[in-house]
């Protein structure tokens, strides 16, 4: 089970950022600010399990030129605003999940990753190793903190609050098969429309994290979203990492050993070593 | 004066600040995005590399791990593994002065660190969670399970040598803790790469090598500066070895990371990666030509060389810190991934 969030549709209404702190009882992460764009909560962490992002280009809404998009006056093609939900991706291969030293995050029978936050002791290892920049700290407790897909809504066949509240369904929730078909069916629409910078992020199994169990349709790059281009799963390089590990701690213990054969026993040494 | 220009055509050149940000790199808000080349500002040859980005934000979620803390860490359990291995080879070969330095500052080293890290912790009561599973697929885990068999071998070595009691069990711990020591120094540097920090991920093969080359520094900056002159010519000769090891594993890395390297140049790290370079190779030149001699001399070169190995642990921790918070390190090196994967026959 996952999310498909098709960011065509996003009008930034933030209902899904709402819904799933209610639903949740996620803390207040701050009244801010920011002055950079309409968006205040700036990102994903601890106490913000959703995040509508406001992208504002200077790109008509458009490519194609005889659709009677009317220029802007200084003749730049107008702007265009991006909205899009963003979520954990619920990793197939989860580095949250390989990293965390407790066994406080798992794997649930709807195939999403969730903390026990019983369990969790604060060491921090999840959040530099997630590489989309999900998970994070809160403050003040100490835990690691993230998008639970609402694993109790979920046992009880509801939906998650957010792809309940929101109004244009932007955000599906669903198995991933059927996501996927109804994603692409989604992109070929767009491209016909004469969309062409429409495209899936995520949905691809055979992906640098074995696919996301939530995934987009995005209208730009990845990273003009916030979101990496080709996230890996860091543990994918485990295995050479324990390799050169192993081989670095061989060359110490190694060395080590030549250095003291070379020097051999000492002048005055207690068995009358008498080099 | 108002740079905004009000025509018959609406109003041109307003809110400018915004304009540069929108859909492009803009720079992070802490204002050190405008990247200089070179230090004295020398025309870059190569074109800053261009990306995308939300506002400048990070992509990733730096790591909330406190340096003193974890950086500390690093430092001690390498002091410590190191210092193991050392005190058993001078316990081998009549050294007995230098060994037991080495297996008190080994036991200190390895307390100070299990504290640090209990202290990291954002709930230190819950420490012994990181003892309900054992997973291969998480350095944390290895490493708890690691000290939880070294810290005991390493203190029983240095207790019962200072004490006398039970040499043979003393023999024992001595050798149990040595054999473990080097996964002790070289595990921290898979627990930093095993993350999504540029800096430490993409220099997943060089940094055990960096890292295990600063245990040594570290270990025999220690005897020399707690062990008599005429035991210590093997720790002088190990701290020759040690810095060539760090200092051209660094070297290798950096040429390997390419733009991530900034991070090792550049900022705080930068400036302690500097540091860490001329008090080792200060601490080892000084140590290893004078610390047979005299005994400032080698006191002095062995606080350089345990200096320089604290500088280097500092360094890699702000590197890595630095290059999570630029998104250009994630966007452009997996750009590059791409462009290079789409460029391969299929």
């Amino acid at each position: 089970m996952g999310f498909f969030t098709d960011t065509s549709v996003c009008i930034g209404c933030k209902a899904c950022e709402v819904a799933c702190k209610e639903w949740n009882a996620v803390p207040e992460d701050g009244l801010e600010f920011t002055g950079m764009s309409y968006d205040n909560t700036q990102g994903l962490g601890a106490d913000t399990w959703r995040h509508v992002a406001f992208i504002e280009q200077d790109r008509p809404v458009s490519t194609r030129p005889d659709d009677g998009t009317v220029p802007s006056a200084d003749g730049n093609g107008g702007m265009r605003w991006l909205m899009a939900s963003d979520v954990c991706k619920h990793c197939t291969h989860a580095a949250c999940l390989d990293v965390c030293p407790t066994g406080s995050l798992f794997r649930t029978e709807f195939g999403t990753v969730v903390v026990q936050e019983d369990i969790c002791n604060g060491c921090g290892y999840c959040i530099p190793a997630c590489p989309y920049g999900v998970i994070d700290q809160r403050k003040g407790d100490g835990r690691a903190w993230k998008c639970t897909l609402c694993y109790d809504r979920l046992g009880v066949g509801m939906e998650p609050a957010c792809a309940k509240a929101c109004p244009t369904d932007s955000i599906q929730y669903g198995p991933l098969d059927e996501l996927r078909e109804r994603a692409a069916m989604r992109v070929d629409q767009l491209h016909d429309m004469g969309v062409e910078d429409a495209r899936l992020y995520g949905h691809d199994p055979e992906d640098g994290v074995g696919g996301d169990g939530a995934f987009f349709l995005l209208l730009d790059e990845p990273e003009v979203y916030g979101l990496p281009p080709d996230p890996v799963v860091t543990t994918r390089d485990l295995p050479s990492m324990w390799r050169h590990a192993g081989a670095a701690a061989a060359a110490l213990a190694g060395g080590l050993a030549a250095v003291f054969a070379a020097h051999g026993l000492r002048d005055h040494g207690l068995r009358g070593g008498t080099r | 004066m108002s740079t905004s220009d009000v025509g018959r055509e609406g109003v041109r050149g307003a809110r400018p600040d915004r304009e540069a940000m929108i859909g492009q790199g803009g720079h992070p808000p802490d204002g050190r995005g405008g990247r200089r080349r070179g230090r004295r500002g020398e025309k870059a040859m190569v074109p800053d590399a261009e990306f995308g980005s939300y506002y400048g934000k990070p992509i990733l979620n730096p790591p909330v791990w406190k340096a003193a803390d974890i950086a500390g860490y690093f430092f001690l359990g390498g002091l410590a593994g190191a210092g193991s291995v050392l005190a058993a080879g001078s316990q081998l070969t009549g050294r007995p002065a230098a060994a037991r330095a080495l297996k008190i500052s080994s036991l200190a080293a390895i307390s100070g660190s299990t504290a640090a890290l209990i202290h990291d912790l954002g709930r230190p009561g819950r420490f012994y969670n990181m003892l309900r599973v054992m997973k291969p697929t998480s350095p944390m885990s290895m490493g708890s399970w690691l000290l939880a068999a070294y810290g005991p071998a390493a203190g029983a070595a240095a207790v019962l040598d200072v004490t006398g009691l039970f040499p043979r069990l003393g023999r024992a711990a001595t050798a149990g803790a040595a054999v473990l020591g080097p996964g002790v120094a070289a595990y921290t540097a898979v627990l930093a790469a095993d993350t999504a920090v540029p800096a430490w991920h993409e220099g997943y093969r060089e940094l055990p090598f960096v890292f295990v080359g600063s245990a040594a520094v570290a270990a025999s900056g220690m005897a020399l500066a707690a062990a008599p002159p005429r035991e210590t010519a093997p720790m002088r000769t190990a701290a020759l070895c040690g810095a060539a090891l760090e200092l051209g594993a660094t070297k290798l890395m950096e040429r390997r990371l390419g733009l991530v390297a900034e991070n090792y140049r550049e900022g705080t790290g930068g400036r302690l990666m500097r540091a860490a370079r001329a008090l080792t190779v200060a601490g080892a030149a000084g140590g290893a030509l004078l610390g047979g001699q005299s005994r400032t001399a080698a006191v002095l070169g062995g606080a350089a060389l345990l200096a320089g190995s604290a500088c280097t642990r500092f360094g890699v921790f702000h590197a890595g810190i630095r290059s999570a918070e630029d998104p250009k390190y994630t966007v452009v090196p997996q750009r590059e991934r791409i462009r290079a994967r789409e460029a391969e026959p299929a």
